[in-house]
């Protein structure tokens, strides 16, 4: 599944490292690092983590692999 | 027919071809389907493979985290598009309202929106850049070879360049406990967008982590061995280093020369176009049907005295993309001009360093907040003595606090907000290097007398 984060609006509150561990971690103490292609196994954890971001910062994809170019998806 | 239904017609059934099929391209081609477009869209991008996002290929995929392939842009929605990857547009003709592709097609559009953006700046020389060994990040594939190089072990990685993208490999050598030394023109690291208060931080920041940073010295050559692997560089003081590994971290070319017939204001410097993204041609008139966003765009911000700037910030795209969207559908009167305050991240070292505003567009600069020994402060900075950037280090939460300083020309130097002032802040001069990047590139002859015939050509110059 595929995740972005808009790091200019993220405060490193850390909500999503505490939700989502393997997708979201801190780095340092405050600046986020995150795996844009967890695994669709960590769903439902993601999705907690992008409702619980008081920024709204955690983008998630709506529409897994519709209106991909064809035969050329990546993930 | 009245303007309004000729806009309605178009939002029906027109025709909109984006080329550059990236982060700007992706989220205009998004934003014009929520805003009501059903007319024909169609992506041109000369990368195969679906929009991926390039800041992660910088961090996340070097440190070996996630693979290169794994930074796939997420979906907003659908976009039901017609899709044209994997070749380069090489013209567009306004006369005609035509994209050419580079094997022969042609490509009708109504409204067209050019995200282009930038390519890695190659090494000098062709054959030195040729050689194994030898890197630049700017694609997935680049990032995939350099990570499979950093987890080969080398004995030494040298990074030229110490700019954000340069920094950030150092950081990620050290992180994997790989050797690493970087070399840098300018008297310290981020110099050139955050002058030499700034640059000083990163400078005893990249020490302490163990980086073997080398400033005001250039890289004249790279010495490849019999088997055509870099394994030796030569700088201009005489000096030499041996390394297994270097990555060419000396910025970006704009994807204009593609640009080069069509009459537009386009150039080494980007594509000039109004605060709405809409282009300007080289006259400087606006034009009507033509847009830009994201690295490749060059638009004029009010708040800097109306000059153009070009941002390669990743929030700059989504925004102009945005902004270029709704204006592609939009009556004049009816329009946006996009006018936010530019935001900048990056990070390195296990700091989170971040700015607002433009920090070059200043003649002073202030640590307001915190301490700099601690990597945890803020820094402002002011031009003619009002505020027009702040960066933090690892204190990003208060930069709301000087965006909005900044938004409303707040006095330099600002009052502390908090009380962990710095008991030395005063105001020092920001000291950038020198204006030489201005002289660079294309300018333009004048031709004719009269106000109807006087017109500008393009004297193009190649670097
Ligand atoms: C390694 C790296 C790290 C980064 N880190 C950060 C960061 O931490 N924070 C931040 O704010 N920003 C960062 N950025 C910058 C950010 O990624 C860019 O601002 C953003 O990608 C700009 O998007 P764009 O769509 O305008 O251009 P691009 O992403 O450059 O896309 C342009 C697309 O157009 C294609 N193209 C070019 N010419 C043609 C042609 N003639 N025909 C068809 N297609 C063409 C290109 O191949 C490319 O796919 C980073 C960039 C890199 C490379
Ligand atoms: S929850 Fe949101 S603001 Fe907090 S660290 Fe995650 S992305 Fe950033």
């Amino acid at each position: 599944m595929r995740v972005v984060v808009d790091l200019s609006r993220c405060q490193g509150y850390a909500q999503c490292a505490f939700l989502a561990p393997d997708t979201f971690r801190m780095h340092g103490e405050e600046a986020l690092m995150y795996n844009p292609n967890p695994d669709d196994g960590q769903r439902e954890q993601v999705l907690r983590a992008a409702a619980a971001c008081p920024l709204q910062a955690i983008l998630v994809e709506q529409l897994e692999g519709r209106d991909a170019p064809v035969g050329t998806s990546q993930s | 027919m009245t303007s309004a239904d000729t806009l309605k017609g178009f939002k029906r059934d027109g025709r909109v071809v984006i080329v550059g099929a990236s982060l700007a391209g992706l989220r205009a081609a998004e934003a014009l389907r929520d805003e009501g477009f059903t007319g024909s869209l169609t992506m041109i991008g000369d990368e195969l493979g679906e929009p991926y996002d390039r800041p992660p290929l910088s961090k996340q995929v070097l440190t070996g985290w996630v693979p290169a392939g794994g930074t796939t842009l997420p979906r907003r929605r659908d976009i039901n598009a017609e899709w044209l990857l994997g070749v380069p547009a090489d013209g567009l003709d306004l006369a005609t309202n035509h994209v050419h592709l580079a094997d022969g097609r042609e490509v009708p559009f109504d409204r067209v929106l050019i995200s282009t953006g930038v390519r890695a700046r190659p090494w000098f020389v062709e054959t030195e850049a040729a050689l194994d060994g030898v890197f630049v990040v700017r694609t997935r594939e680049h990032a995939d070879g350099l990570q499979r190089a950093l987890a080969s072990g080398p004995s030494r990685v040298l990074v030229i360049g110490a700019g954000f993208t340069g920094s950030e490999i150092a950081s990620i050598c050290r992180e994997r406990d790989i050797p690493v030394t970087v070399a840098e023109l300018a008297p310290a690291p981020l110099v050139g967008a955050l002058g030499a208060v700034i640059g000083d931080v990163a400078a005893d920041m990249q020490r302490a982590h163990g980086v073997d940073l080398r400033c005001g010295v250039k890289v004249t050559q790279l010495e490849g061995d019999a088997q055509g692997r870099f394994h030796r560089a030569h700088f201009d003081d005489g000096s030499t280093i041996d390394a297994d590994v270097a990555v060419v971290a000396l910025g970006g070319i704009r994807n204009t020369e593609w640009l080069r017939d069509s009459g537009l204001a386009a150039g080494p410097w980007g594509i000039a176009c109004d605060t709405g993204c809409r282009a300007l041609d080289l006259n400087g008139l606006i034009t009507d049907d033509i847009f830009v966003a994201g690295d490749v765009a060059r638009c004029p911000n009010p708040i800097y005295e109306y000059r153009l700037i070009s941002l390669e910030h990743w929030v700059n795209a989504v925004e102009q993309a945005q902004v270029a969207a709704h204006n592609m559908v939009s009556a004049q009167a009816d329009r946006w001009p996009h006018l936010s305050i530019p935001t900048f991240w990056s990070i390195q070292f296990g700091v989170n360093i971040k700015s607002v505003g433009v920090p070059t567009f200043a003649d002073e600069v202030v640590v307001t907040q915190g301490s700099v020994p601690d990597r945890r402060f803020v820094a402002a900075y002011g031009y003619q003595g009002r505020v027009t950037a702040a960066v933090s280090f690892n204190n990003a939460k208060w930069l709301d606090h000087y965006r909005q300083l900044i938004e409303t020309a707040a006095p330099f130097p600002p009052p502390c907000p908090t009380p962990d002032e710095p008991v030395d802040a005063k105001p020092v001069p920001v000291d950038f290097p020198g204006p030489r990047l201005l002289a660079q590139g294309a300018t333009v002859v004048v031709t004719g007398h009269d106000p109807g015939e006087r017109r500008v050509t393009a004297a193009w110059q190649h670097r």
